[in-house]
């Protein structure tokens, strides 16, 4: 049976943001489909962290839309077309169902592994502890950390923590997965065990936006990579056709700078 | 020697106002500074100035003045308070400013990845602050707390002034009779130093538990 033109998970139109008078989303539009891996790339400053961060409201947008699983983040209709902030109650829920990985882990530093994941099971999620720690345990099992959920955060290398921080995420069983350049913090050989962890969630169909500078991990996992730069998404399409574009020069010269920096 | 030793029970009695006077100002204190101290992390412009306004003004005035504006100025103004409470009063609006700060403090020293990881997961701002930053920040809070405290103990002595017999009224009441200052003036100074070391070594023992906190 043919999958009739479904919801996208998260669909995002016309965004645009401006930190004073610097723009750094310059109208957006994304459609992300269940299942889907698609990698974000393109120079510092090129809006793409800044455009993940809106997905679940950690910056908001000026104007345009993001819907996820049907329902826009950003705002709440105020009826005449008015838009008004959302309830921090609203807010939440929304963001429960949306999975972020952050650059620098941010995790809980006065909980364990277990506790780090668990806190949302708990508390958001309402589960009684049993059932929350059984989960988190399963999780931190599968990232690889089995022998680790009574450690804290400073006893944790930073290849294990990121895995703490993608089993915090990905423990809440959210609709879409964002991860903000998770390898960037970092020592090379510890960014092997974080990725494969990532290449496993794919295999098993889970919805991602990645933010990234790895281009070996985008061409082996994405469905789709976008090049953005200047606030817009300039190309998209398969690994293969973005990472070996010849026709766009910004392309180009961002993929050679990258390919510098890794001889 | 022997004075000092028959005036015990009446120091006792004053002891236990300045005990019951500190206990109720660091309870109000505590409350008023990290609701207001919470306001001025995180709340609107509205919130925020005001509270910087009150805080900083309090904090630029000397608390005797204070208490004094409370008991002598106020009533002019139809607000009445006891001489105990104009003093509980003055001791507390003093002390929530400096709490004010230190609650602010401690919030800012977390970092704000802590903030957005929690959000991330979905808590809402009450569970935030609750499970998430408060749990930091106590480490923060808790050094120049106590200082307060401290504060708080010697600061009640300021009740004396309007005829509460407190520890100290009850030390210059005995010297009045017995004329003999040293002895009296020595065990005051030794209480006072009682109550306070215990407080910061109370603290001392309640920060080591929270050590194991490294970012």
């Amino acid at each position: 049976m043919s999958e009739p033109a479904s919801v996208p998970v998260v669909r995002i139109r016309g965004v645009k943001k401006a930190f004073g008078s610097n723009r750094v989303l310059d109208g957006v539009d994304l459609d992300v489909h269940k299942g889907e891996v698609v990698v974000v790339i393109g120079p510092s400053g090129s809006g793409k962290t800044t455009l993940l961060r809106c997905i679940n409201l950690l910056e908001t947008y000026d104007e345009g839309s993001i819907q996820v699983d049907g329902v826009e983040v950003g705002f709440r209709d105020g009826g005449e077309g008015i838009r008004k902030s959302r309830h921090d109650r609203d807010l939440s829920r929304i963001r429960a169902d949306i999975g972020m990985v952050f650059q620098l882990f941010n995790l809980f530093p006065h909980l364990t592994a277990r506790e780090n994941v668990m806190l949302g099971l708990r508390k958001v999620r309402g589960l009684q502890t049993a059932e929350a720690a059984r989960i988190a345990e399963q999780w931190l099992a599968r990232v690889g950390l089995g022998d680790k959920f009574d450690s804290l955060p400073s006893q944790l290398s930073g290849g294990q923590q990121q895995r703490v921080g993608i089993a915090r995420a990905v423990a809440m069983g959210p609709k879409v997965l964002l991860l903000d350049e998770i390898t960037s913090a970092l020592d090379p050989e510890l960014v092997g065990e974080v990725l494969s962890v990532v290449q496993e969630l794919a295999r098993d169909g889970m919805t991602m936006i990645v933010v990234t500078h790895e281009m070996t991990f985008a061409r082996d996992v994405a469905t789709r990579i976008l090049f953005m730069d200047g606030g817009r998404i300039q190309v998209q399409g398969t690994p293969r056709e973005v990472l070996t574009a010849t026709g766009h020069d910004r392309l180009k010269a961002f993929l050679a700078r990258i390919e510098m920096k890794h001889h | 020697m022997l004075y000092a030793i028959q005036s015990l029970p009446f120091l006792w009695g004053g002891l236990l106002i300045t005990l019951e006077v500190s206990a109720l100002v660091v309870f109000l204190s505590l409350v008023a500074g990290v609701v207001l101290g919470i306001g001025i992390a995180y709340g609107p412009r509205w919130i925020y100035w005001p509270i910087r306004i009150y805080s900083d003004f309090l904090r630029g005035i000397p608390l005797l003045v204070l208490i004094f504006f409370i008991y002598y100025a106020l009533p002019l103004v139809g607000v009445n308070f006891t001489n105990v409470m104009s003093v509980v009063v003055a001791l507390s609006a003093f002390e929530a400013a400096h709490i004010i700060e230190v609650v602010r403090g401690a919030i800012q020293s977390i970092h704000h990845g802590q903030n957005e990881a929690a959000k991330a997961i979905g808590l809402r701002f009450t569970q935030r602050l609750l499970y998430v930053i408060a749990p930091q920040a106590i480490r923060r809070f808790l050094p120049p707390w106590i200082n307060a405290v401290v504060d708080t103990v010697k600061g009640s002595a300021l009740v004396s002034l309007v005829g509460i017999v407190d520890l100290t009224l009850a030390i210059q009441q005995v010297i009045g009779r017995t004329y003999i200052p040293m002895p009296l003036y020595v065990l005051g100074a030794v209480m006072y130093f009682l109550i306070n070391y215990s407080l910061s070594s109370a603290s001392r023992r309640l920060e080591a538990r929270f050590a194991y906190i490294r970012e």
